[in-house]
């Protein structure tokens, strides 16, 4: 008997009962959608991190309110502690004079918040960042016209906005912002420039903002001295780790606990996030790949039944010459396909799944080929160990008294 | 052909022994069509299953075209039953899902025969049994009779010297059951050996031998048609001789 015979047969089997034929492979479809989905979304979400920490800008430390990432390895609720505000920049500033001021290229403090912006009847809620002059090269922006702030402008509290670009359209469309003045808050603000375009970071859109001095914000907008970030630009690459010792010292000394600040740099922070994002992409992986277990289950649960159900047809083959080993193979084949066919659909469902969900969900995903294969093998892998028992069992039916079975 | 010496099946059911065969023995020639008779729970099927190869004995020889059944693996006996047997039921057992020539061609499919090949002899069989017109209809399509002629076709698919039949007419009407009975008169004239189980004495007496059983024991061996008169028994006569020796109650059960 040739697999060419054994395969129909199997195929026949399946065909004679589609319904249950399809239950059964809904069962490992979900399972491999899911493991794709879900591995997409989670490694969209780590490149997203991974590119958003990236488009900070170059050889940066960074301090922030609160204990988060390096030592704990966690992430806490970064920024959301008010220990860093706006005293801190003369110490800084200070200390550095005094030692290791050649070090640090630029200093460049931020305060953010969340904030209606109005041009006229176009309004939107936008993060407004007040900044100072230093921050464009820090932060590695550029203006794609008009100026920046200037210290006199921080100084005196100008009331003055830089806009992203997004922003920029969003409220003037393609006329020229510069010149114009609009509403934060409803105070009012004349726009002096338009940032270059930078693109998607993954924390925000870095061309959906809106800057303004750093003075002014905390006055007129904010109402407090709190900074969400202060970002130190090193002069070089090689100069991280003694950049660092200089900046934690200061910090240390400057704050009565330890907890109340966190300096990280780049690479700290990448791999905290890194380690959290394969942390999440693989609990995704891991609750799909129960999904796909249950599948497997269900597999070999009608395969049980079909068995059960069709003793007196293996009396039959049994009495008409068929060998122990191809009642197996045409059991096990029927599993096989079931899980073939439940992985493949699944993988064309997790294509588009994928997509479907960046779409809706704003989420980047990023559909891997390791993470399809993976899917599949294991597809097959639980056709294979599910479906061999009730073959096994098939198999092993004395014919007599599978002929007499009912 | 077929020879059975001191066979014995002793079935285990818990701590109960059931003895279904008790030292049965005889002889079966080439070309021989033997009737198997007997109340139910006397043992024809458990001697069909073994004559069958379906099921080893507890105790005793059964030797088939010379060669001995009991030391045989699983494999071998398939083998056995795919090439030298052929079976037909009572219940048909046809593949319902499977059209009549995908039916008569399961034997064919185990002996490896190649598709086109499986086909042509597959419709050809048919054609014998009379069916050619119905080769493409499933089995629940068909009367009682048509499907027990397209288990016939498929029971002779690898050309089998011996055919076991149980109660081959047993789920059919009498006029189904003399075409049956036609067909396997037909089979035995062109020298196939055929042993039918049947408790029907009309059926039974188009067999030249009659072997009746009782409790897992043979009784009676004896010949439908006299070999020096050439006259044949009647089903009447077929029955009195078989109960004639038994005591009067057990008769009066017996007699229809």
């Amino acid at each position: 008997m040739k697999i060419r015979d054994n395969l129909q047969i199997s195929l026949e089997g399946l065909a004679a009962n589609p319904l249950r034929s399809i239950l059964t492979t809904l069962g490992v479809i979900i399972g491999v959608t899911a493991v794709i989905i879900m591995t997409a979304l989670g490694e969209g979400a780590s490149r997203q991190v991974t590119a958003g920490i990236e488009g900070l800008g170059s050889n940066l430390l960074i301090i922030t309110p609160g204990r988060t990432g390096r030592r704990t390895r966690e992430l806490g609720a970064a920024g959301s502690a008010t220990t860093v505000t706006s005293d801190l920049l003369p110490v800084l500033e200070q200390e550095l004079a005094r030692e290791g001021g050649e070090l640090i290229r630029g200093i460049a403090p931020e305060a953010r918040q969340a904030l209606t912006v109005r041009n006229a009847s176009l309004s939107m809620t936008t993060n407004v960042f007040g900044v100072t002059p230093a921050y464009l090269s820090v932060r590695g922006y550029a203006l794609s016209e008009g100026a920046f702030f200037t210290g006199d402008d921080l100084e005196r509290r100008h009331r003055l906005a830089v806009l992203g670009k997004n922003t920029a359209e969003e409220l003037f469309g393609e006329k020229s912002p510069v010149g114009e003045v609009i509403r934060i808050a409803n105070n009012r603000f004349t726009v002096i420039g338009v940032l270059a375009e930078r693109g998607y970071s993954g924390f925000s859109h870095l061309d959906d903002l809106v800057l303004v001095p750093l003075t002014t914000a905390q006055r007129r907008l904010f109402g407090h001295e709190r900074l969400q970030s202060i970002y130190l630009e090193v002069v070089d690459s090689r100069f991280m780790d003694a950049a660092y010792e200089r900046v934690d010292r200061i910090l240390q000394r400057y704050f009565a606990e330890e907890t109340a600040y966190s300096l990280n740099n780049q690479v700290q922070m990448l791999e905290t996030l890194q380690s959290t994002t394969r942390t999440f992409t693989l609990l995704l992986a891991g609750i799909a790949g129960v999904s796909l277990v249950v599948g497997g289950i269900g597999i070999m649960n009608i395969m049980l039944v079909s068995v059960t159900e069709r003793i007196r047809e293996i009396g039959i083959r049994k009495a008409l010459g068929a060998q122990r080993h191809e009642i197996l193979l045409q059991f096990l084949f029927e599993a096989i396909v079931l899980s073939l066919a439940g992985g493949g659909i699944g993988i064309l469902l997790g294509l588009a799944g994928s997509r479907l969900a960046a779409f809706f969900g704003g989420w980047p995903a990023v559909v891997s080929w390791e993470a399809i294969l993976l899917a599949f093998t294991f597809a097959l892998a639980v056709g294979l160990f599910f479906g061999v028992y009730p073959a096994y069992k098939a198999s092993l039916l004395p014919p007599a008294e599978a002929l007499r079975h009912e | 052909m077929i020879s059975v010496t001191g066979l014995a099946k002793i079935y285990q059911t818990g701590r109960v022994q059931v003895a279904a065969l008790t030292e049965v023995s005889f002889g079966i020639a080439a070309g021989e069509f033997v009737a198997i008779m007997g109340p139910s729970g006397s043992g024809k099927s458990t001697l069909m299953n073994i004559l069958g190869c379906l099921d080893l004995p507890t105790a005793g020889s059964y030797r088939l075209a010379g060669r001995e059944i009991s030391g045989l693996s699983q494999r071998e006996l398939a083998e056995i039953r795919n090439r030298e047997l052929g079976f037909v039921f009572q219940s048909f057992n046809l593949l319902p899902r499977l059209i009549a020539w995908r039916n008569v061609e399961l034997p064919l499919i185990y002996a490896g025969i190649p598709p086109g090949e499986r086909r042509e002899r597959a419709l050809a069989l048919l054609a014998m049994v009379g069916l050619a017109d119905r080769a493409g209809h499933r089995p629940r399509e068909l009367s009682g009779g048509e499907q027990q002629r397209i288990a016939i076709a498929r029971a002779l698919a690898n050309r089998p010297a011996v055919i076991l039949a149980d109660e081959p007419t047993g789920n059919l009407d009498t006029k189904a059951g003399r075409e049956i009975m036609k067909v396997f008169t037909a089979l035995h004239q062109e020298g196939k050996t055929i042993i039918m189980i049947t408790h029907d004495p009309e059926i039974a007496v188009y067999a030249g031998r009659v072997l009746y059983f009782r409790d897992g024991r043979l009784r009676r061996d004896l010949l439908t048609v006299n070999p020096e008169t050439g006259e044949a028994l009647t089903a009447r006569d077929l029955l009195d001789r078989l109960h004639g020796e038994e005591d009067e109650g057990e008769k009066e059960e017996e007699r229809p």
